[in-house]
């Protein structure tokens, strides 16, 4: 029998000996394979940026929000509490073996001045224990005195940007800042960190959360940030946490532990989701391409019966003559996708040099499955005009010119 | 062998039956040489067509070399063809994008014969119609007479036993066209059958046997020396053609 090889041969012959009216049929697959991979590639590269953004806390860590909800929540705008979630609570977490440090946190938004300079910006009410937790440092100083956390020592570190504003090159040592109007002594500068899931964490000021509590009237914090030794503890740390606590809230389970990995993943799932729709309505675009090679298959079917009259003369089988023109449309279909790859990695590659800030990421896995994709398209576009082929009656085609 | 048995091929147009052959018997021996002659629409095409099992009968047996084909399905009728048949068509059926050598060898690659062997025994074959020089040209590079010879060549690749020639000089110049005839008539005086349909006297005088045609029957037999000269009360062949004009 005829060899895959020969009849590749054969049909790729077919599809050069019409070059022009070959490419043009499989523009549109290269348009629609275009489009998935700049598409997924924009798509796969927000969600690396994304859970980039979440990991720089590191992993070993989780989180406790007041009020039950299903999902991971972002801190600070939930509702619906019915006990609070307080700084003692905090205090029993602590105490949890295999739990590494513990940061009850409140925040809010208010004017930080000194020496007649001074704007509105982010307080974050914490403990001595966020370095650890948010894996963030002290550049200059110390950070907040590790104290009973109920003690409203007044006290600040600021971050680098707040502190370049507020005294330059100056240093900040030693030096008195006015927060919404109360006196705090400046004790460290934070390292440079950036903006973090929209919060610029160079441009806030960290008090002990006990001070931010009072200054915002909260009666109970926000969110409990918990850092726990490794991941072989995390079941036992969470079951605990949950345990204490809804003891503590009289037999209630009104919060949420959210861990790290859990919440990674839901947010892994739901980028994957969205560069997947992405994709799929790109790949509607392959519909329009698989009409177009179907439709220059058809064309050529009726414009060669003298070819597959002769192809059966000289003894082709009926099952041949279908590979022939199934391969043709394949062939068109691989030589498009293989365009389209181009095409997307260069636009891909073309929009992180126009906008450097667009997270561009390109993933061979869909390359490969957008070439897949493509030539399956290739292969069904091919079955319509492969059939109308082997139909012909030898003699009559035989009779065409 | 040749068996045709109450060969008859009926088409229907527009609801009216339409009879190309009725009632056909004959029978041709190996390494026959035999002329098909007849007025246009008498019947030849289809008689070689249904020899050449590209079409069924609507009733009758045909037996070639001992085997019923006459109700094979369209696979195996592709395989009888295969290696039985060598076909040379008026208007060559060459195709356009493949060279001399790539025509000659087209049966073999859908017979699954190895490249390195397709390569050797189209040379071969090319060599023995004259055109071993002509092996890299395209159809649209040789003469009608260069394209007739290849498609000669291409017919007797398979090594069939019968060649069948639906008009084979009709688009051929004279001196080309009797080139091709003495090719054929070597292939025959080698062994193979040979059946030529033509319109040419010239043709059919120089066969063993004239079959002649007539409103879809056999209405004479004749041997080629019987056959008259000139005057062919049906001729209307073309005896010279502008060399490019079809491949
Ligand atoms: N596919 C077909 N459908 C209908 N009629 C046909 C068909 N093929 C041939 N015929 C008719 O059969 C008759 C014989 O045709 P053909 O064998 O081609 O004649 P010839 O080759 O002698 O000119 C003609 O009348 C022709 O019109
Ligand atoms: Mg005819």
């Amino acid at each position: 029998m005829m060899t895959l090889r020969d009849l590749l041969v054969f049909s790729g012959g077919a599809v050069l000996a019409h070059r022009v009216r070959s490419a043009l049929s499989l523009l549109g697959i290269a348009i629609g394979v275009g489009a998935v991979i700049l598409l997924t590639s924009i798509g796969e590269g927000t969600r690396y940026y994304i859970l980039s953004q979440f990991t720089q806390f590191g992993t070993n860590l989780l989180a406790i929000n007041p009020g039950k909800i299903k999902t991971f929540g972002v801190p600070g705008v939930l509702g619906g509490t019915t006990h609070k979630l307080t700084l003692e609570d905090a205090e029993v977490v602590k105490r949890i073996s295999g739990v590494e440090a513990v940061v009850p946190m409140a925040m809010g938004m208010g004017r930080v001045e000194a020496e007649g300079l001074g704007r509105s910006i982010n307080i974050f009410g914490v403990t001595s224990d966020m370095p650890v937790v948010w894996r963030f440092a002290v550049a200059q100083g110390s950070f907040l005195p590790a104290e009973d956390v109920h003690r409203a020592v007044p006290v600040v570190v600021l971050g680098p940007k707040v502190k370049r504003e507020l005294f330059g090159d100056r240093n900040p040592l030693g030096q008195v800042v006015r927060i919404v109007g109360y006196r705090f002594r400046v004790v460290g500068v934070m390292e440079v960190k950036g903006q973090v899931l929209g919060f610029d964490l160079d441009d806030s000021v960290y008090i002990p959360v006990a001070n931010a509590m009072k200054m915002f009237n909260l009666d109970e914090v926000m969110e409990i940030d918990v850092a726990y030794v490794s991941a072989q503890v995390v079941d036992r740390v969470v079951e605990e946490i949950r345990r204490l606590l809804t003891d503590r809230h009289r037999g209630t389970e009104d919060f949420t532990i959210t861990t790290q990995t859990a919440m990674l993943e839901v947010l892994d799932d739901v980028m994957r989701v969205v560069t997947l729709s992405a994709a799929g309505i790109a790949g509607i675009s392959l519909i329009v391409g698989a009409i177009g090679i179907l439709t220059m298959m058809w064309i050529s079917v009726g414009e060669r019966y003298s070819e597959i009259g002769l192809l059966r003369a000289i003894g082709a089988r009926p099952r041949q003559i279908f590979l022939i023109f199934l391969f043709e449309s394949m062939i068109l279909a691989m030589l498009g996708g293989g365009l389209g790859v181009a095409l997307g990695v260069t636009g891909s590659l073309l929009l992180t040099m126009v906008l450097p800030g667009l997270p561009v990421y390109i993933d061979e896995q869909y390359l490969l499955i957008s070439l897949l994709v493509a030539t399956g398209t290739g292969l069904l576009s091919g079955v319509a005009p492969a059939r109308r082929a082997i139909r012909i009656d030898p003699v009559e085609a035989l009779h065409a010119e | 062998m040749i068996e045709l048995q109450h060969i008859a091929k009926l088409y229907e147009v527009g609801g009216q039956p339409i009879y190309a052959l009725r009632d056909t018997s004959e029978t041709i021996q190996s390494g026959e040489y035999v002329a098909i002659v007849g007025p246009s629409g008498s019947g030849k095409s289809t008689l070689l067509n249904i020899i050449g099992c590209l079409l069924r009968p609507s009733s009758g047996a045909y037996v070639l070399e001992g085997q019923d084909v006459s109700q094979l399905d369209d696979h195996a009728l592709s395989h009888v063809r295969q290696h039985n048949i060598g076909f040379i068509f008026q208007s060559f059926h060459l195709l356009p994008r493949l060279t001399a050598l790539g025509n000659v060898a087209l049966p073999m690659v859908f017979a699954g014969v190895p490249s390195a062997e397709r390569q050797a025994r189209a040379l071969d074959a090319l060599e023995s119609v004259g055109l071993a020089d002509r092996a890299q040209h395209r159809p649209s590079q040789l003469s009608v007479g260069q394209r007739q010879r290849t498609v000669i060549a291409r017919a007797i690749i398979m090594h069939p036993k019968l060649l069948l020639a639906d008009e084979p000089t009709g688009n051929l110049d004279t001196s080309s066209g009797q080139q091709v005839m003495e090719l054929l008539e070597l292939l025959n005086r080698q062994g193979l059958t040979l059946l030529v349909v033509s319109h040419d006297p010239n043709v059919a005088r120089r066969a063993k046997r004239v079959l002649v045609l007539a409103d879809g029957q056999i209405v004479k037999r004749l041997t080629g020396a019987e056959f008259p000269v000139s005057s062919m009360p049906f001729s209307q062949g073309k005896t010279s053609e502008d060399e490019t004009s079809r491949c």
